[in-house]
């Protein structure tokens, strides 16, 4: 963030000669030129040239933590939204438990909502999650919110700064998807905090020192828990 | 008779007041839709055109899907009430037709193979028609699609040229003029309409149609007429566009 300021671009914006500068996520290559695909802001570091896209679909990527929903228990698979253009397959091997075939539904069911990570994505984008990692389960009690996936490192914040924040004040426990799902479990009236918080981080994810913005809304808002 | 009607004037005045040469005024606003992924409002003249993005969604029907790209879907539908005499509602073979051209401009536009299997749907609704509803709708659809997010490799754009007063009040043939963006009456009465839909920054057309007789020489001026119109509305679109996300910056 070493700009003063930051640059909206829109798609088949110009942006640089290929080989002056290297082409990053968001951009595309046309006779030697390139141009942004997707409406962001744009950010040059280190040589590359990225858009950070402002709106749009959840794109996974594997090994990615998120939350999901489940769609529908099939006989040895279940199927699960997890926000991208696709279902996601969850087969019974990639769960904690010992599940019998035709059983599925004694465990998941429709609308359970589970974290987990994303095992494979394949050519054709056919998805595969896994429940078998750490701190994955099945989600129980608590409230889950949404921002636009593409502001979730906004709220994760460098190093973890915003999320601690958050968890520091309000004393909830919270689980962040990378799909833009928010888990929050805690208090009723820390909950609403964290939301109102988090709702201020997407407003205005693009704007400057939201941090200390933010640490000053929850200050406002409550005592610092020992 | 009516089609008798002097559509311009000696002087090159046409019956709304326009030069040969110059639009409609135009209104571009992006993301008016709380629901759709991405939207857009336009008025042209007396066009009202909504646009709305929703995807990329897994294709259904699942024989619809293509394992490597994804398919655009687009739908231009006029309501009911869009025009003088009220239109049946449903799709009929004139908005079949501009759906489909649609559809092929804008796959043009999008990288549809970050998207395997996956539909883009994008709904065009006509709310108020005065000629020259399918370029409005392409038009909004292109900045309805970039408010979604969708990666695309240009905004694209459509504008149309035609030729009109090829007869004077007398019904005797004379030369006629080659005009941009024409009017309802114009359109009606006149003897030619070229919409055309461009990549604004290759130039490419992405859809041409046209409707009526015209010479060589008028249909290349035509389309010269109509791409400098188009780049017209481009700024435009992109204006509109940077407006909505721009604010967001200052405000914070």
């Amino acid at each position: 963030m070493t700009e003063d300021k930051r640059n909206i671009v829109i798609p088949s914006e110009f942006l640089g000669e290929a080989d002056k500068i290297k082409a990053g996520r968001g951009t595309f290559i046309e006779d030697g030129k390139i141009y942004s695909e997707k409406l962001g802001i744009l950010s040059k570091n280190s040589n590359y040239v990225n858009i950070i896209p402002l709106k749009g679909k959840y794109d996974p990527i594997e090994g990615d933590f998120i939350i999901g929903i489940i769609e529908e228990p099939l006989s040895s698979s279940w199927l699960v939204d997890i926000n991208a253009p696709y279902p996601a397959l969850l087969h019974i091997n990639e769960v904690p438990w010992d599940v019998e075939f035709g059983e599925t539904e004694k465990y998941l069911n429709q609308g359970d909502s589970i974290m987990a990570k994303i095992l494979d994505v394949n050519i054709e984008k056919k998805l595969q999650i896994t429940l078998k990692d750490r701190n994955l389960y099945k989600i129980k009690g608590g409230y889950i919110t949404y921002i636009e996936p593409s502001k979730v490192p906004r709220l994760i914040g460098k190093k973890g700064s915003m999320i601690s924040l958050l968890k520091k004040y309000s004393n909830c426990r919270m689980f962040i998807g990378k799909n833009g799902r928010i888990w929050i479990d805690g208090k009723e009236e820390n909950i609403a905090k964290v939301i109102q918080a988090i709702d201020t981080i997407e407003n205005e994810s693009i704007s400057f020192g939201l941090t200390d913005k933010i640490e000053k809304l929850l200050k406002k808002n409550s005592q610092v828990v020992q | 008779m009516e089609s008798d009607i002097k559509l311009i004037d000696e002087a090159g005045k046409r019956l709304d007041g326009r030069k040969i040469d110059e639009l409609r005024e135009i209104k571009i606003e992006a993301g008016v839709l709380h629901r759709a992924e991405g939207s857009c409002y336009l008025e042209w003249g007396g066009n009202k055109v909504v646009a709305a993005v929703y995807g990329p969604r897994e294709a259904i029907p699942k024989h619809t899907q293509d394992p490597l790209k994804a398919v655009v879907r687009a739908r231009y539908n006029m309501a009911a009430f869009s025009v003088d005499d009220r239109k049946r509602p449903g799709p009929d073979r004139r908005s079949r037709e501009i759906s489909k051209v649609t559809s092929e401009a804008l796959e043009k536009i999008v990288i549809t193979d970050k998207f395997p299997r996956a539909a883009i749907d994008v709904n065009i609704e006509v709310l108020e028609a005065e000629a020259g509803t399918r370029c409005a709708g392409l038009t909004a659809a292109g900045v309805a699609l970039a408010d979604a997010g969708i990666p695309m490799k240009d905004i694209p754009v459509a504008c149309a040229a035609g030729k009109i007063g090829s007869h004077d009040e007398n019904g005797n043939k004379k030369g006629g003029y080659v005009v941009l963006d024409l009017g309802k009456k114009e359109d009606n009465f006149g003897d030619a309409d070229l919409p055309i839909g461009i990549s604004p920054r290759t130039g490419e057309i992405i859809l041409l149609q046209m409707d009526g007789h015209l010479t060589l020489e008028e249909f290349d001026q035509a389309l010269d007429l109509a791409i400098k119109g188009c780049k017209i509305i481009s700024e435009i679109q992109k204006k509109a566009l940077l407006d909505k996300y721009q604010i967001d910056l200052e405000v914070n």
